[in-house]
């Protein structure tokens, strides 16, 4: 069960710079570690994040082995017509996860 | 010159203490009791105050979710505890009339979804337990540790206090021995705190998750080299109500962010 | 009765003290990057291109107390217009066992270059930011970061 937290403002005006932080519970086992027995731990990580608003994509992330567990990120994106902001993770192996937010522009 | 002071540290105790007696009870000074997180970096304290990066809210808001989730043959907690569980936490460890016996958090949630929600216990450790746990401590980050160590509670207490002032593992080295008598110098890359159970279950960076009071005792024990004891052994429990009951009147932090 | 021999705290038992629960450590899978491997990995990101020092700001504690999870904060000083904004931001390493740790990609829409973020660090190690803008030209910035626990266990 993926959790997810997003802070996303209610409200911005048209133009106005919002802030946007999204944070997801994933281990982001790097591959590079051994178990207590010696075993390899296998990767299992996110690979990639995206952002679309109004379905444009506005901003992305591409992640490696050496982002941290529960990846937290906060990033930018410029108001303009009041619109649905969609949220999707991917995992290596394709398994996505996402959230939406409605950003109201006045 | 700050590098070669971390360094340097490391070096630290050589110095430290006499040789203990096997059962020297020291107790710390309660005008100097501090709180772990009094050692962290300012980032580190940072990442604990802020309510939405700190990474331990996801499983707070687990737990939230499963708090109002009702089991296959039994309501969900909330029908029972409305108003959730605010102050709770801080009198946990607490006495038990039915079971005559000392419950830690994770025992007492156990208990109720055993006998008022007709479930199964959840395991130790596992996720939604743990999820649980640190809903309901966080719904008293902030109140101060309030434990009653008296009465009933005094034999578990008494073993709890012994087990801390006993030497152990291949270091013979006590809990006490650390935490009352050294904490504030530095051991590898870490300052020793005074051992404080305030901020559990708590997100410990080196864990890169969530983990109950037991995980971290666990990793001190095997810290000297000692055989950890299983999740919830009685004697951990003792340990902490030993602790908590130390630790009184110290704000409840949960969920803390450790190294 | 035999008594245990009373033993002091001792340095080596304190640089000892919770090796056994970052068992994990003792064998890393993969050797470290280099700055070799850094170069590298910028060649194939970016080619041959000339990379300016400038115009990216690179924000990391200069102490870390765990490499696990250090705050770092990027920053590419760009007006964000659709005739001259940042496409993307590299961040690489010359010490964890492999050397790109993420990639940001920004569109005008983004309004602002700036991403904060966690980061691993296996070690003490000067993390490099490189932006593309719109217009083709590389830019960067770097930070050092002390690393106090983190080594081979973190990665
Ligand atoms: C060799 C020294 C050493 C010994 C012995 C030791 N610990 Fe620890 N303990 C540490 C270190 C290091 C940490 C992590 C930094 C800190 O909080 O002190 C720690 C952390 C803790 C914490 C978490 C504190 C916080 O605020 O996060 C608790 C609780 C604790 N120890 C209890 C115990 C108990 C109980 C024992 C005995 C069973 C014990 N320790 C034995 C070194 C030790
Ligand atoms: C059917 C009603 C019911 C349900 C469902 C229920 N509880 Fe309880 N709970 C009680 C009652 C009644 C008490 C106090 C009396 C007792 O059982 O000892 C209690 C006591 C507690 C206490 C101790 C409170 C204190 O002041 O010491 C905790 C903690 C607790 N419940 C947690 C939970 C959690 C977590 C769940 C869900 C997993 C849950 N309960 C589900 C009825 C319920």
């Amino acid at each position: 069960m993926a959790s997810i937290r997003l802070a996303v403002p209610d409200t911005a005006t048209a133009g106005e710079i919002v802030e946007i932080k999204a944070l997801i519970r994933h281990p982001m086992e790097s591959g590079h570690r051994r178990g207590s027995r010696g075993e390899v731990i296998e990767r299992d990580i996110i690979t990639r994040f995206e952002c679309h608003y109004a379905d444009e994509q506005v901003f992305a992330a591409d992640f490696h082995p050496g982002i941290a567990a529960n990846p937290l990120l906060t990033f930018y994106v410029r108001a303009a017509q009041p619109g649905e902001l969609r949220f999707e993770w991917t995992d290596q192996n394709g398994q996505n996860w996402s959230e939406t937010a409605t950003l109201n522009v006045t | 010159m700050r590098l070669g002071a971390l360094l340097a540290s490391a070096a630290l105790i050589g110095a430290c203490s006499q040789p203990a007696e096997e059962h020297n009870a020291i107790e710390l000074d309660p005008e100097s009791i501090v709180s772990g997180s009094r050692f962290l970096t300012a980032e580190t304290q940072a990442l604990q105050a802020d309510d939405f990066a700190n990474p331990g809210f996801l499983w707070v808001d687990r737990g939230e979710a499963l708090f109002s989730e009702p089991t296959e043959n039994g309501s969900a907690c909330v029908a029972c505890h409305e108003k959730g569980l605010p102050g709770v936490a801080a009198t946990y460890p607490a006495f038990d009339t039915e079971t005559n016996s000392v419950l830690n958090l994770e025992g007492r949630i156990n208990q109720c979804r055993v006998k008022n929600q007709n479930a199964p216990e959840l395991a130790y450790e596992s996720d939604p337990l743990l999820s649980l746990t640190a809903y309901v401590a966080y719904q008293s980050r902030g109140a101060l540790v309030s434990v009653d160590s008296s009465g009933p509670s005094r034999e578990t207490y008494e073993t709890g206090r012994q087990y801390f002032q006993t030497r152990r593992g291949q270091f013979n080295l006590s809990c006490q021995q650390c935490h009352t008598e050294n904490w504030g110098k530095r051991l590898r890359g870490d300052t020793l705190s005074q051992g404080h159970g305030n901020g559990f279950p708590a997100y410990r960076l080196e864990w890169q998750s969530m983990g109950s009071l037991h995980r971290r005792l666990r990793d001190c024990d095997t810290g000297v080299r000692a055989e950890p004891l299983p999740y919830g052994d009685p004697l951990y429990i003792a340990v902490e109500l030993y602790l908590a009951a130390r630790s009184n009147e110290l704000p409840l932090e949960s969920p803390a962010i450790r190294r | 009765m035999m008594r245990k021999s009373q033993r002091h705290l001792n340095r080596r038992d304190l640089l000892a003290f919770g090796a056994g629960s970052v068992l994990i450590a003792s064998s890393p899978l993969r050797s470290f990057a280099s700055q070799a491997e850094l170069e590298q990995a910028r060649r194939e990101l970016f080619g041959d291109r000339p990379v300016t020092e400038g115009r990216v700001s690179l924000t990391l504690p200069p102490i870390a107390e765990n490499g696990f999870s250090v705050p770092l904060s990027v920053e590419v000083d760009s007006p964000m217009t659709d005739r001259d904004f940042v496409k993307r931001v590299a961040i690489l390493s010359p010490r964890n066992p492999l050397p790109l740790i993420a990639q940001y990609h920004f569109t005008p829409q983004s309004g602002r270059a700036k991403v904060d973020a966690r980061i691993r660090m296996s070690g003490t190690q000067s993390i490099q930011a490189i932006a593309e803008m719109s217009d083709g030209s590389l830019w960067s910035g770097s930070q050092e970061t002390v690393v106090t626990l983190a080594a081979c266990v973190v990665l």
